[in-house]
């Protein structure tokens, strides 16, 4: 697959779900036990993301200046500091390690 | 032309929400290119899919993998797509019947736009809401990827600016909201396991997806989850941006 199929692939699976829910009677979804896993799966989906992006160099795990970057972005989060600037925060801690060491 | 007051109060609700977001269009735009798409496809990509989270899944994955793991690609944005689907449900009926509204309603239909309009007291406003915050976001992410898109361009090696740190931060904060309860947090601990651990032995993305079975398995079983009754239909509320 080239990158722009793997793009419209996705953008048309992302909308066609979307769509689902306005063709979908509402009974079907919105009693507790699909509404419980679409909602886990979310939750599930980003931690494994972070996980990679923060551990992963190709097909391995490094700990490297990711891993203070992150810490810092959660304790920035859980001050409620606003998401772009968390986002810049983590970038600088990253860039400054790697600057000194 | 005179509003009623809930109406005012819903588009300065979207006024606030939807700037706010629009503005981390640019953190997309910036990584996106440091994963390895153009300028060109950063664009399309928020034009056409327009979820955050699907789209920093997406060129997550295609940084590690390439091309070849497109396939794990597609099937995380999709699945991260999913919780569209359930906001739909509940905006569908302040949307209206009319299809092409609807399906324009389905393209706007994501975590911001559901919070907001929900959040609302009256018919009016959950319309005014759902459609100047979707319209707000729409426009504000696209200018903002395209921004974020020619910055990333300019800086060229990526990993020296810490963009690489900048992208599990992205993630963390579309987490953040949603780990309010004892058991969101016990799947997330669960997948970052799972995902750390398989990703020595399969091939980029496949250990995302692997991890996505955790919250099916604790999903199905209901594995330290509030008592039925309790999980009210706008549980996913905490999707409301800080």
């Amino acid at each position: 697959m080239t990158v722009w199929q793997i793009i419209i692939l996705a953008s048309i699976a992302v909308l066609a779900i979307k769509l689902v829910g306005y063709l979908i009677p509402p009974s079907l979804v919105e009693r507790p036990t699909p509404a419980r896993i679409a909602n886990l799966l979310t939750v599930a989906l980003l931690a494994a993301l972070i996980t990679v992006q923060t551990l992963g160099v190709g097909q391995g795990i490094q700990i490297d200046a990711r891993v203070p970057a992150l810490i810092v972005a959660a304790g920035l989060f859980a001050l409620r500091v606003p998401f772009i600037l968390v986002v810049i925060a983590a970038a600088a801690v990253a860039a400054l390690i790697r600057l000194v060491f | 032309m005179a509003r009623d007051p809930e109406t005012t109060a819903a588009i300065r609700a979207s006024l606030a929400v939807g700037l706010a977001v629009a503005a981390y269009g640019i953190s997309f735009g910036a990584l996106s290119v440091a994963a390895g798409l153009d300028v060109w496809q950063t664009c399309v990509l928020s034009l056409l899919m327009f979820s955050g989270g699907s789209q920093f899944a997406l060129v997550g994955i295609l940084a590690t993998g390439g091309a070849a793991a497109g396939g794990a690609a597609i099937a995380s944005a999709a699945l991260l797509g999913t919780r569209n689907a359930l906001y739909a449900l509940r905006v569908a009926p302040f949307i209206g019947v009319r299809w092409p509204l609807r399906a324009l309603a389905a393209h706007w239909t994501i975590d911001e736009t559901t919070a907001v309009s929900t959040a609302q007291p009256t018919l009016a406003g959950q319309r005014a809401g759902f459609w100047w915050t979707g319209a707000i976001i729409y426009v504000g992410w696209n200018l903002m990827t395209l921004l974020g898109a020619l910055i990333g361009d300019l800086l060229g090696d990526v990993s020296q600016y810490g963009l690489d740190a900048a992208a599990a931060a992205a993630f963390l904060g579309l987490l953040w909201p949603r780990l309010r309860q004892l058991q969101p947090v016990v799947v997330a601990i669960g997948a970052a396991v799972v995902a750390a651990v398989l990703t020595p032995a399969l091939p980029p993305g496949i250990p995302v997806l692997a991890a996505a079975l955790v919250a099916v398995i604790v999903g199905l079983t209901n594995w330290l989850g509030p008592k039925p009754g309790k999980l009210g239909p706008m549980s996913d509320s905490a999707a409301v941006p800080r």
